[in-house]
């Protein structure tokens, strides 16, 4: 007896609903991204095991090229402290910066400073194509006796108050170790005495003591 | 005359028509490819994100009372020299420094460790001027791999450094 054959179904699914929601999923991770704005200074930094993600708001971020110069910049939503530190180092230091040059540190995204006082000036009429080009001094910082980071830190410690303060420095690899101390000097004069270092993740090595720990407790934060 | 030029294909009865061509494409590939670009979007986005390294520095205290008191038994000193070198030495013998390396500091100073009392053990770390930053939080960064609760970071003094300086030149680093 012939046996009734079924219809042979096609192995063929329409992928049109899939690519739609690759594509959906796609368009949402690029918008979602924030993306790193270029940054003006290249520094890379030294890894860690820290596991601790690095601070984002009222950051006074101290850097640190590979050549030992130093700078200094707040994050971009400090507006009122950044100009409240402009004003204070005008009046301090009797620089006689006009408005536009004040606003220049204030407005420009991720502006940042690396000059000396008596530098300042002329610093500060460049426009920020200009500073990429020009060789930046940095702020002098690896002498003790002449360390111009005491008196930024004062008063970015001063326009914070009442909020915290994030100092956080980020050095350079190659960059020597007086600047950094020319940075914790300053820090330690101003009383500060919490800062943090930005670092590249990296896990903690096999068998070490601290791997050890993490694998008894089952937590993973390092501070 | 045919002018039509081209093929010359004549329509009429008993030529085959042209096959109609589905206007359904293989999205598979595409797919692939949406799939691909989400991995590498969601890699890049955690990978980029930098972590921070907490440090608290300690006050300086002038009055030498006040000042904490280690056992000279229980040190070890680290200083941090040139071209990656790390020079150490235990106790106060400072004329005895040997010199090494970071992958086999981990040995030294567990091994330090492991001789000495917990409560009295403090290392010591002094960067010289020729160390560089990544060598100063890579240590930092040892001992909370090391699990050390005491350390500290101190200044090196000039017979130290004018010692490290004369093991350099012995040792015949430029």
């Amino acid at each position: 007896m012939g046996r009734a054959k079924l219809p042979r179904k096609s192995t063929n699914i329409d992928m049109t609903a899939m690519c739609d929601v690759a594509f959906l999923l796609l368009s949402f991770f690029i918008l979602a991204t924030k993306f790193k704005p270029p940054e003006a200074l290249s520094v890379v930094t030294p890894s860690s095991v820290s596991t601790k993600v690095a601070p984002e708001k009222d950051v006074v971020l101290v850097t640190i090229d590979k050549d030992g110069k130093v700078y200094l910049s707040v994050s971009d939503n400090n507006m009122s402290e950044k100009k409240d530190m402009i004003d204070a180092i005008n009046t301090s230091k009797n620089l006689g910066l006009s408005d536009a040059q004040k606003n220049n540190f204030v407005r420009i995204p991720n502006a940042y400073i690396g000059a000396s006082f008596g530098q300042l000036k002329s610093y500060l009429d460049k426009t920020p194509e200009q500073l990429q080009n020009v060789v930046k001094p940095g702020i002098p910082a690896v002498d003790s006796t002449n360390n111009e980071m005491i008196e930024w830190l004062r008063v970015a410690a001063t326009a914070f108050q009442g909020k915290k303060m994030n100092v956080v420095v980020k050095g350079d690899d190659a960059s020597k170790y007086p600047s950094f101390q020319g940075v914790i000097i300053a820090l330690k004069k101003n009383d500060l005495m919490k800062f943090q270092v930005v670092t590249s993740p990296v896990p903690p090595p096999l068998g070490s003591e601290l791997y050890n720990m993490q694998q008894q407790t089952g937590t993973k934060a390092v501070e | 005359m045919d002018t039509s030029g081209g093929g010359g294909h004549k329509k009429g009865p008993g030529v085959k028509k042209g096959k109609k061509l589905s206007t359904r494409v293989d999205l598979t590939p595409m797919v692939d490819l949406g799939f691909l670009l989400i991995t590498f979007f969601i890699f890049t986005t955690t990978m980029s994100q930098p972590t921070a390294m907490r440090l608290f520095l300690p006050k300086d205290v002038q009055n030498p009372d006040e000042q904490n008191k280690v056992k000279n038994s229980a040190v070890i000193t680290l200083m941090l020299g040139k071209n990656d070198v790390i020079y150490y030495y235990e106790g106060d013998s400072a004329a005895a420094l040997k010199p090494t390396d970071f992958k086999k500091i981990r040995d030294i100073v567990i091994d330090k460790k492991r001789r000495t009392d917990a409560k009295d053990f403090v290392v010591v770390i002094k960067p010289t001027a020729d160390a560089t930053y990544k060598n100063t939080v890579n240590i930092l960064d040892e001992m909370t791999i090391d699990g050390i609760k005491r350390y500290a970071m101190v200044d090196i003094s000039p017979g130290e450094y004018q010692l490290i300086k004369a093991t350099e030149v012995a040792n015949g680093v430029k």
